[in-house]
């Protein structure tokens, strides 16, 4: 591994200077699961690694049935599935947090850094951008906020520019009769990278099983995670029975722009979608009847 | 002009200070620069588990960590298991079940193991497999490295106790493991 300096802000203040001050020659660092690897291997070679983790904003999870989630963005994946709210309120989201790596990569691995590092199969990015969160990012101007649909941009590049820090997700309050699903598809059981991911969020009317609200998102199917509108304007105002689920499913799969890879073909992923995307659904409707 | 860093943190109860690179991950750290060779390099991906350590009561790969990042940290290697000549149950029942045989893994198993079962001292076969499912072994096969997690777990190896006095034998071999760990 190349030289590399090492700073450790306390505030997000002290971290956007110095992010600024190093522009493009510096990389934040969270859990580092990508990082180092990245490090070791050439592919990035930042001067200053700017360690994120003692910044006590971004390591909290605040959680209120009224105001929903702000979620730190170096909240280990680990601490988030171990937290008795979210796995009851969001459960698809604990699930992809759950699912990345083994039980040491969750121990270190964020939520924050699986989205920063850019990667179209981040299992928890198509979680994310299920609930609705939107992304809080500081920088030198002031602040923003992006909708995690709109912050990657390709492989490996996000909507942060030099200086910039994310800091948090906010996702909003779990509404009645609502709740979330994460299904990813791996050739294996456990520590892969997916094949196909599929986020589902729901909110129906408990009198008629009619969809209130519905979001669907898909990883690993184009070259950044998908938000798939049209299959969550389909469900919209009708009742969540099979055939509307298999219309949804169809329209998920007209949204993937799927490569062939050693991991899977194009038209095998597609298959894939639509049969996650169904599943996902179904799961996230059963859990949304029994969160009342 | 690259700084170096003064860490201080604390590694198998004792308070160290120390000055490294900050490119220096928390495995070069522990073997080059505190002589802890128990931790193992196999992947430095993040895939194998061989340098599996504890950090703040988590099983980390220290392959994936700073040796910057362990300021202020309460680390455990696999150092830290045995008590004197004592080893702990984990070591002993990996013994007792032949769940080594080049014993490059063993360290990272057991630091999985131990962080396993500080959580969750009754866990199921199940949750001992998806527990271990970050280290790889090459030799052994796993049913063996289960069933002694499995045993010591049924010896009641609640959080950091320590296991029986050994007899002879056990302090040989134990003086056996000690060394290998240290290759
Ligand atoms: S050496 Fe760290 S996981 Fe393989
Ligand atoms: S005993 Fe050789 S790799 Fe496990």
């Amino acid at each position: 591994m190349h030289a590399i300096n090492y700073e450790s802000p306390k505030t997000i203040d002290e971290a956007v200077k110095l992010l600024a001050a190093h522009g493009e020659k510096a990389r934040p660092l969270s859990g580092g699961t990508d990082l180092l690897i990245q490090l070791r291997a050439g592919t990035r070679r930042p001067d200053f690694v700017v360690d994120i983790k003692h910044i006590a904003d971004l390591c909290k999870i605040s959680f209120s049935a009224q105001h929903g989630l702000s979620l730190g963005a170096a909240v280990p994946c680990l601490e988030i599935h171990e937290n008795p709210h979210l796995r009851r309120h969001y459960p698809g989201l604990t699930e992809a947090a759950h699912l990345i790596g083994s039980l040491q990569i969750q121990s270190r691995a964020t939520v924050g850094g699986n989205l920063c590092n850019g990667s179209p199969a981040a299992d928890t990015t198509p979680a994310l951008i299920a609930l609705g969160a939107m992304a809080r990012i500081a920088g030198p101007g002031g602040e923003r906020t992006v909708p995690v649909e709109g912050f990657c941009l390709s492989p490996g590049r996000t909507v942060l520019k030099p200086g910039e820090l994310l800091v948090e997700f906010q996702i909003p309050a779990p509404a009645k009769y609502s709740s979330d699903a994460y299904l990813r598809f791996i050739p294996r059981n456990e520590m892969d990278i997916a094949v196909v991911g599929v986020g589902v969020a729901l909110t129906l009317d408990p009198a008629n099983d009619h969809v209130v609200a519905a979001r669907i998102a898909l990883g690993a199917v184009g070259p950044t995670p998908i938000f798939a509108t049209q299959a969550v304007q389909a469900l919209v105002g009708k009742k969540l029975d099979d055939a509307a689920i298999a219309n949804a499913g169809t329209l998920a799969i007209a949204a993937a722009t799927p490569i062939d890879d050693m991991r899977g073909t194009a038209e095998y992923r597609r298959h894939v979608v639509g049969v996650l995307t169904r599943r996902a659904l179904a799961i996230a409707a059963t859990r949304a009847k029994a969160s009342a | 002009m690259v700084h170096k860093v003064i860490v201080e943190t604390t590694i198998n109860g004792d308070p160290v200070e120390l000055l490294c690179e900050p490119r220096q991950s928390l495995l070069e750290v522990l073997r080059d620069e505190l002589d802890l060779t128990g931790s193992k390099e196999g992947c430095l991906t993040g895939d194998c588990g061989a340098c599996t350590v504890i950090v703040d009561g988590r099983a980390v790969c220290s392959c994936l960590m700073l040796g910057a990042e362990a300021a202020g940290k309460h680390i455990t290697t696999v150092e830290g298991l045995a008590n004197g000549a004592t080893l702990h149950v984990l070591q002993q029942k990996f013994l007792e079940h032949a769940s080594l045989q080049c014993g490059i893994c063993t360290p990272g198993f057991l630091m999985s193991a131990k962080a396993l079962l500080d959580h969750n001292p009754n866990p199921t076969e199940g949750e001992i497999r998806y527990a271990l499912a970050g280290n790889l072994c090459r030799c052994t096969g796993y049913d063996k490295i289960v069933k002694a997690v499995v045993d010591a777990a049924r010896h009641g190896v609640g959080a950091s106790q320590h296991g029986k006095v050994p007899t002879e034998s056990t302090a040989e071999v134990t003086r056996d493991i000690l060394e290998r760990e240290k290759r």
